[in-house]
């Protein structure tokens, strides 16, 4: 069928032949695009190494999976988000065309004439209508709702909503356009006594035909021209805009998704490919200055959506700390558009803390991983955070507060400065008849090693932990000991708090003094020595958190329960980070509490991946933080909005600042909190002090 | 600006458990950790961060035996430019006026603007920045928390007196200052620090080196000699709870209460 209008490839503008805009259009478009993305680049390629393309096809696998189960966290944005990135990708193949089509008349992507040519013009006729209507939703969103998670407090800088209302209005003008660009088409062809293709009711073009109907025909080939060529204004201006802010994802997020940290847990070297020997003598170690970001991190700022949602889940912002993952990311990201500019020489080689990050900003961070476990494109932080610990602790920039315990640790083996001596004092308080081994390879070996670690070991009150541990194990009939004034501090947060060569230390005199006692496997109560002894330390027998081994001793019948004495308490299980979001372990201690009959368990709204942090643990213990309020209390308001009275958590620094909480909030007496094997310990059948079995 | 920092190496209170020995002697030392006289810290932070400003070197000095090296080694890593170590079998015994004697032949073999000490130390007496300004015949300020540069000659000091409220004082150099904590924020000094310096040489001087007369130091120089160390027997106006901390906390409450302490 003949054109009822004259196409933009044959038509005229101004007098001159409209051919000549639709191949400059799309030539400056793609020029400046090119341009940018070149700029882009310099950073990406002046950063760090950073191995990712191992496991490539596990990667590809997780990069369509993940951001599908993470974006509906947030439901009702989800539904917005997925429409408009799931049209996207439909449209390309009308984006593609459109350009072509200025200036090669009637061209069809090959394939695509015919049937296939029909169906996909009704699809995507379809998915524009809603684009069309999520973008204004979106619009209405933004800009009268104004959702508070995407605020931009002062100190942070200025609200970026404008850049937001101008794509949406750039992505709903496209759908117009497009809708007047083929709709004014149809109509003059209904006009001329055409019969039309098939076509969806109430889409945006039928509308736009029924709407377009009455006017007469010179009008209708001026609406044709002007809207293919503002849609490639339009179009064009939208790519160009993209690589400035949060919309540069569309390009960054597909490589960045697949360019993810694989092994939760860890924590990346201080150099990639680099020795110990070889990371020892290097100048200068962590993140300083903006170069020393890996390529991959460079990435992920730029990657940044600006969504909110790791600052909406992280506790140190809910807190009112002054930190706030979110804008680690978009102040990098500002940071690194100013040093590298479009135009002119790159300027970077400021120190980024005190210019664009706080000290306390970077001390702040418990390293829960919260804001990791939200993020719909896996962006990392724990990393960045360590990396610019590791710089702040190698120009001597740490806090008064934690120069002590570090201090200690290298001295003692410990943060509380004790003797290494007493490391195993706490076993003096067992019943007469328990002998805890002290191992070594001659006269005292064992099967497995209970590793206690310093808090356990030395701190009164939490000793109780230890105490209840070596009474289920010995329930458990398993032949353990412990490694007594050998054991040094796993280092965990030694390493996270950027003292990589104070953490090596530790860990090697671990590593030997596990080696040297001979065990097949360890148990420890403590989900920070849990994970070292798991991600950090290499070599050494295999590890489990004691939660797994009761479960398994329940199940196989060593283990047996009692009914819960009280019968009005309601349980509540606070998940450990480091066991949690870390570790995965999150039906497993679940699974414990559940075999003591008649426990009643509720589940706090936040529970689970997104378990709220109880204040950190380790060296946390001893930052004296900026906040308005300790997070243990948030977390214990918690516990009493969902009924419990009994807070059961499984790590003994939760234990500590439950503990206090409690205490800090007034629920003396209304609520408790108890570590899971001291539950466990409590609820065993056997009578410990006879080790019977009754 | 030429500085020199005397520093101590001392049982660390925050990580050892202090005990007499039997003879009351000494303190038990078998099982003890050491580390830099806190005070010392503060005096070469200060001294570090005048250098940064002004320019100038600083020296850290430490009187004791090998193992002080360690101390040095540290202040070192910190940002000190040299260290040295004045260790001799000859100063064992010294009393404050011998190891200021000791210091007093280094300082005069070198050519400092300021010396630094710190206000005292964990196992001292707080003596040594006086004795060795008054040997050297040069001003001496206690104390100060608080250090401006004017020029070449004088310099400004603060030392904070009763009720919180700050003195500030000139002093012509060169002199001697003892160095109150709080003045600064000393910087963390981590174990690849102080393997960064660990090929740095350290001079050790000796009774040789500094031209000693036996007089005045070691044992027989010492004027001031230490008769015993004891803990105080429990009794009136002494006593030592014992227990679990609950126990203890229980045993102090109902003190507390039968005196009069609270209600």
């Amino acid at each position: 069928m003949e054109p009822a209008l004259i196409s933009p490839a044959t038509a005229s503008l101004f007098g001159i032949p409209a051919i000549l805009f639709s191949i400059l259009i799309p030539i400056v478009g793609l020029g400046f695009l090119v341009f940018i993305l070149r700029k882009r680049l310099y950073p990406l390629f002046s950063a760090q190494t950073d191995p990712r393309t191992d496991n490539v096809k596990e990667r590809l696998i997780r990069t369509f999976l993940y951001p599908h189960h993470r974006m509906p966290r947030y439901l009702l944005v989800s539904f917005i988000h997925i429409t408009i990135m799931s049209g996207f990708i439909i449209l390309t193949l009308r984006w593609i065309t459109l350009p072509i089509v200025g200036i090669w008349d009637g061209f069809v992507i090959p394939g695509l004439g015919g049937v296939l040519g029909n169906i996909y013009t009704n699809v995507k006729d379809l998915v524009a209508s809603l684009i069309l209507i999520m973008s204004v939703f979106a619009l209405i969103r933004r800009g009268v709702f104004k959702p508070e998670r995407y605020a931009v407090p002062s100190r942070y800088g200025k609200d970026r909503g404008p850049e937001t209302l101008v794509v949406l209005g750039l992505i709903a003008g496209l759908m117009i356009l497009d809708m007047l660009f083929q709709g004014s088409s149809v109509a003059a062809q209904i006009q001329k006594g055409g019969q039309p293709e098939m076509l969806i009711p109430a889409t945006g073009i039928w509308c736009a035909i029924y709407l377009m109907s009455d006017i007469p025909l010179p009008i209708l080939q001026k609406i044709h021209l002007s809207a293919y060529f503002i849609h490639e204004l339009f179009f064009f201006s939208l790519l160009c805009l993209l690589p400035f802010g949060r919309f540069f994802h569309l390009i960054t997020a597909l490589p960045d998704l697949f360019s993810m940290k694989l092994n939760k847990g860890t924590v990346k070297p201080v150099q990639w490919g680099l020795s110990e020997e070889e990371i020892e003598g290097l100048e200068s170690f962590g993140v300083k200055k903006f170069q020393d970001f890996t390529w991959k991190h460079v990435l992920d700022f730029f990657s940044c959506a600006d969504c909110g949602r790791c600052s909406d889940q992280c506790p140190a912002n809910a807190v009112g700390r002054p930190l706030s993952p979110r804008f680690i990311s978009i102040k990098s990201r500002d940071y690194c558009y100013t040093a590298y500019p479009i135009t002119g020489p790159s300027q970077n080689g400021k120190p980024l803390i005190g210019n664009i990050f706080e000290e306390d900003e970077i001390w702040s961070c418990t390293t829960c991983g919260a804001c990791e476990e939200e993020c719909p494109l896996l962006i990392e932080y724990i990393d960045k955070i360590v990396d610019l610990r590791r710089g702040m602790v190698d120009d001597g920039l740490v806090p008064q507060s934690l120069q002590k315990p570090l201090q200690a640790l290298e001295k003692r083996g410990n943060p509380y400065g004790m003797m290494e001596k007493k490391r195993a004092d706490w076993t003096q308080d067992l019943p007469e008849n328990y002998e805890i081994k002290i191992l070594d390879k001659k006269k005292n070996n064992a099967d497995t090693l209970y590793f206690v670690d310093s808090i356990t070991s030395y701190d009164d009150h939490i000793q109780d932990i230890a105490k209840s541990t070596a009474k289920v194990l010995n329930a458990a009939d398993i032949d353990f000991g412990i490694l007594g004034p050998a054991e040094k501090d796993s280092g965990h947060e030694v390493r996270r708090f950027g003292e990589e060569m104070l953490f090596w230390e530790l860990r090697d005199q671990n590593i030997d003094a596990i080696i040297n006692s001979g065990v097949q496997r360890i148990v420890t109560a403590d989900p920070h020595a849990y994970n070292a002894l798991k991600h950090d330390y290499t070599d050494i027998p295999p590890v489990e958190h004691i939660s797994e081994l009761i479960d398994r001793c329940i199940a196989s019948g060593k283990l047996r329960l009692r009914e819960a004495e009280d019968k009005e308490a309601v349980y509540t299980y606070h998940d450990p980070c480091y066991l949690g979001r870390h570790n995965s372990l999150y039906d497993i201690p679940r699974r414990v509490i559940d075999a003591i009959p008649g426990t009643k368990r509720v589940e706090m709204t936040k529970c689970r991946d997104r378990s709220f942090c109880c204040g950190g643990g380790g060296l946390m213990l001893y930052y004296e933080p900026i906040e308005e309020k300790r997070m243990g209390q948030i977390r214990v308001e918690m516990a009493k909005e969902a009924g419990a009275t009994i807070i059961v958590t499984a790590c003994p620094f939760c234990l500590v600042n439950i503990e206090d909480a409690i205490k800090t909030s007034g629920l003396e007496g209304k609520m408790e909190a108890i570590d899971l094997v001291q539950l466990i310990e409590q609820h065993l059948t056997i009578d410990i002090e006879q080790g019977n079995q009754t | 600006m030429e500085i020199l920092v005397c520093v101590k190496r001392v049982p660390d209170t925050a990580e050892n458990e202090i005990e007499v020995n039997k003879d009351g002697t000494d303190i038990e030392r078998d099982d003890l950790v050491y580390s830099v006289n806190e005070w010392d810290n503060y005096a070469a932070e200060e001294a570090i961060q005048i250098r940064d400003n002004v320019g100038g070197t600083v020296t850290v000095l430490s009187v004791g035996g090998e193992d002080a090296e360690e101390v040095v080694r540290r202040e070192m890593a910190m940002g000190a430019d040299q260290g040295i170590l004045l260790s001799d079998e000859a100063f064992t015994g010294s009393d404050g006026r011998g190891i200021s004697e000791i210091i007093k032949a280094e300082v005069e073999k070198g050519k400092y603007d300021l010396i630094l000490t710190g206000a005292q130390a964990d196992d001292g007496a707080g003596q040594i920045g006086g004795m060795l300004a008054a040997l050297l015949d040069w001003p001496y300020a206690s104390l100060v928390n608080l250090i401006e540069i004017i020029d070449e000659s004088k310099i400004k000091v603060g030392r904070e007196i009763a009720g919180g409220n700050q003195e500030m004082s000139e002093i012509d150099l060169p002199c001697v200052l003892s160095i109150q904590t709080g003045i600064n924020e000393p910087r963390y000094v981590g174990i690849r620090g102080i393997r960064k310096v660990a090929s740095m040489e350290i001079p050790v001087h000796g009774t040789g080196d500094l031209s000693l007369s036996p007089d005045v130091i070691g044992k027989s120089g010492a004027k001031v000699k230490r008769l015993d160390y004891f803990v105080h027997d429990p009794g009136e106006g002494a006593d030592i709870l014992e227990g679990s901390i609950d126990e203890i906390l229980d045993k102090l409450v109902e003190i507390l209460k039968t005196k009069g302490g609270i209600k």
